[in-house]
C-alpha cells in the first residue's frame, strides 16, 4: 500500500473516531434540555437612529468599548466614525483603496483597522498628536482578499483572508507573528473569544476552526454548513459558537461538547446570512440576510421572536453593544440604524 | 507532479485530526445546562430582551417638557 493511501485511510478512520465521540457525549439535545422553558416574549426593535453619510455600500460596521461610538466602512473608500447617540461624524477617513470589506475599533478607542480587495489590513491612529488620523501600519503579506479583523491589543491584530490563512499581526514592527493555516476555502469571518484566549474563523470551506492564539494551533473543526460561512461570533459565555451561511442558516456549536447543538433555519427563509451578533446575555441572535431583512432568534428554543425591517438592500453587518444597550445594522442601501 | 507536495498534506492532515480526535469532550446536558443558566442569570441586564425605559434609553431623543 502506497504510503498517500495509508495516510488516507488513517484520516477516515480518525474522522470516523471523532464523529463517534461526539455521538458518545450527545446524552441529550439542546431541543429536548430546553422543553421546559417558554420561547421569549415578540422582540419588537425600533429605529432610534439613522446614520447617513456613506455615498456606498456599507460592508462593515464594528462598535467601539464604550458602547456609543462606532466604526463603519464603505466602499465609497471612507471609514466614519460616528457618535451613535448624536448621529454626528467624529471623524471621516479617506481611504486609499475604496474595496473595502471590513473594519475594526480596537478596544482602546485610540486605533481603528480596515482593509479589503488591496489584500492589506491598515491602521490608523485616532489619537494623533495634530489631530489629524493619519495610516499608522500597512499590514501586508496576505496573498488573498482581507475578509475580517479583529484587534487584541493596541500592538496586535488578527486577520482572515481569501488565502484561506489567518494571522496574529505585531502592529508595532508590521510582521507576521503566527500564521494559522489549515482552511481550504477562503476565511470569510473571523471572532475572538470573550477571554482572548482563543479565536474562531467561518470559511468557503463550509467550516468553522477554533484556534488557540499563543499555540498557534487548530484545536477543533466545526462542519454541518452546506454552504460558505459569512459570519461567525463568540456567544458571551465564551462556550457557544454562532455560524451564519449561504445555506441560509445559523447554527450553534458547544466548544467543549464539540458539536453543533442546533440549527436557526425556516423553510420560508432561502437566502444567505450575511452577519450575525448575539444580545448581550445570548439569548437573542441576531441575523441579516440576503433579503435585506434582519431576524432575531431565541438562542435556546430556535424560534423567530421579531424582525428587524428598514433597510432597502442588504444587510451586511450587524453588531450588538458591548453594554447591550442596541443593535446597529449596516445596509447596501448606504444607511446604518441603532435598534432597540 | 505534485506528488510529495500531496503526501506532505496527506501528512499534515492526519497530524491535525490526530489533534482533534484527542480532545476532551463534556456531554451535551452539561453544555446546554451551563448555557440555559448563562443566558437565565444575565436576561435581566439585556436590554434588547427586557426592554429599556425610555429615560434610560441614550438612543431616544428627550424632549423637554413644556408647560402650557
Amino acid at each position: 500500500m502506497g504510503e498517500m493511501e495509508q495516510l488516507r485511510k488513517e484520516a477516515d478512520s480518525l474522522k470516523d473516531q471523532i464523529t463517534a465521540a461526539r455521538k458518545e457525549v450527545q446524552d441529550q439535545t439542546l431541543q429536548d434540555a430546553a422543553a421546559g422553558i417558554t420561547v421569549v416574549s415578540r422582540v419588537q426593535l425600533k429605529t432610534r437612529k439613522t446614520l447617513r453619510g456613506h455615498l456606498a455600500k456599507i460592508y462593515a460596521v464594528h462598535w467601539s468599548t464604550d458602547s456609543k461610538l462606532c466604526v463603519s466602512a464603505s466602499q465609497d473608500g471612507k471609514l466614519i466614525v460616528w457618535d451613535s447617540y448624536t448621529t454626528n461624524k467624529v471623524n471621516a477617513i479617506p481611504l486609499k483603496s475604496s474595496w473595502v470589506m471590513t473594519c475594526s475599533y480596537a478596544p482602546s478607542g485610540n486605533l481603528v483597522a480596515c482593509g479589503g480587495l488591496d489584500n492589506m489590513c491598515s491602521i490608523y491612529n485616532l489619537k494623533g498628536k495634530d489631530g489629524n488620523v493619519k495610516v499608522m501600519r500597512e499590514l501586508a503579506a496576505h496573498t488573498g482578499y482581507l475578509s475580517c479583523c479583529r484587534f487584541l491589543s493596541d500592538s496586535e491584530i488578527i486577520t482572515s483572508s481569501g488565502d484561506c490563512t489567518c494571522v496574529l499581526w505585531d502592529i508595532e514592527t508590521g510582521t507576521q507573528k503566527t500564521v494559522f493555516a489549515g482552511h481550504i476555502g477562503d476565511c470569510m469571518s473571523l471572532g475572538v473569544s470573550p477571554d482572548f484566549k482563543m479565536f474562531i474563523s467561518g470559511a468557503c470551506d463550509y467550516t468553522a476552526k477554533l484556534w488557540d492564539i499563543r499555540e498557534g494551533t487548530c484545536r477543533q473543526t466545526f462542519a454541518g454548513h452546506e454552504s460558505d460561512i459569512n459570519a461567525i461570533g463568540f456567544l458571551p459565555n465564551g462556550n457557544g459558537v454562532i455560524t451564519g451561511s449561504d445555506d441560509s442558516t445559523c447554527k450553534m456549536y458547544d466548544i467543549r461538547a464539540d458539536q453543533e447543538l442546533i440549527a436557526y433555519q425556516d423553510s420560508s427563509i432561502m437566502c444567505g446570512v450575511t452577519s450575525l451578533a448575539p444580545s448581550v446575555s445570548g439569548r437573542l441572535i441576531l441575523a441579516g440576510y440576503d433579503d435585506f431583512n434582519c431576524n432575531i432568534w431565541d438562542s435556546l428554543k430556535a424560534e423567530r421572536v421579531g424582525v428587524l425591517a428598514g433597510h432597502d438592500n442588504r444587510v451586511s453587518c450587524i453588531g450588538v453593544t458591548p453594554d447591550g444597550m442596541a443593535a446597529c445594522t449596516g445596509s447596501w442601501d448606504s444607511f446604518l440604524k441603532i435598534w432597540n | 507532479m505534485s506528488t510529495t507536495n500531496n503526501i506532505a498534506q496527506a501528512r499534515k492532515l492526519v497530524e491535525q485530526l490526530r489533534i482533534e480526535a484527542g480532545i476532551e469532550r463534556i456531554k451535551v446536558s452539561k453544555a446546554a445546562a451551563d448555557l440555559m443558566n448563562y443566558c437565565e442569570q444575565h436576561a435581566r441586564s439585556d436590554p434588547l430582551l427586557v426592554g429599556v425605559p425610555a429615560s434610560e434609553n441614550p438612543f431616544k431623543d428627550k424632549k423637554p417638557c413644556i408647560i402650557l
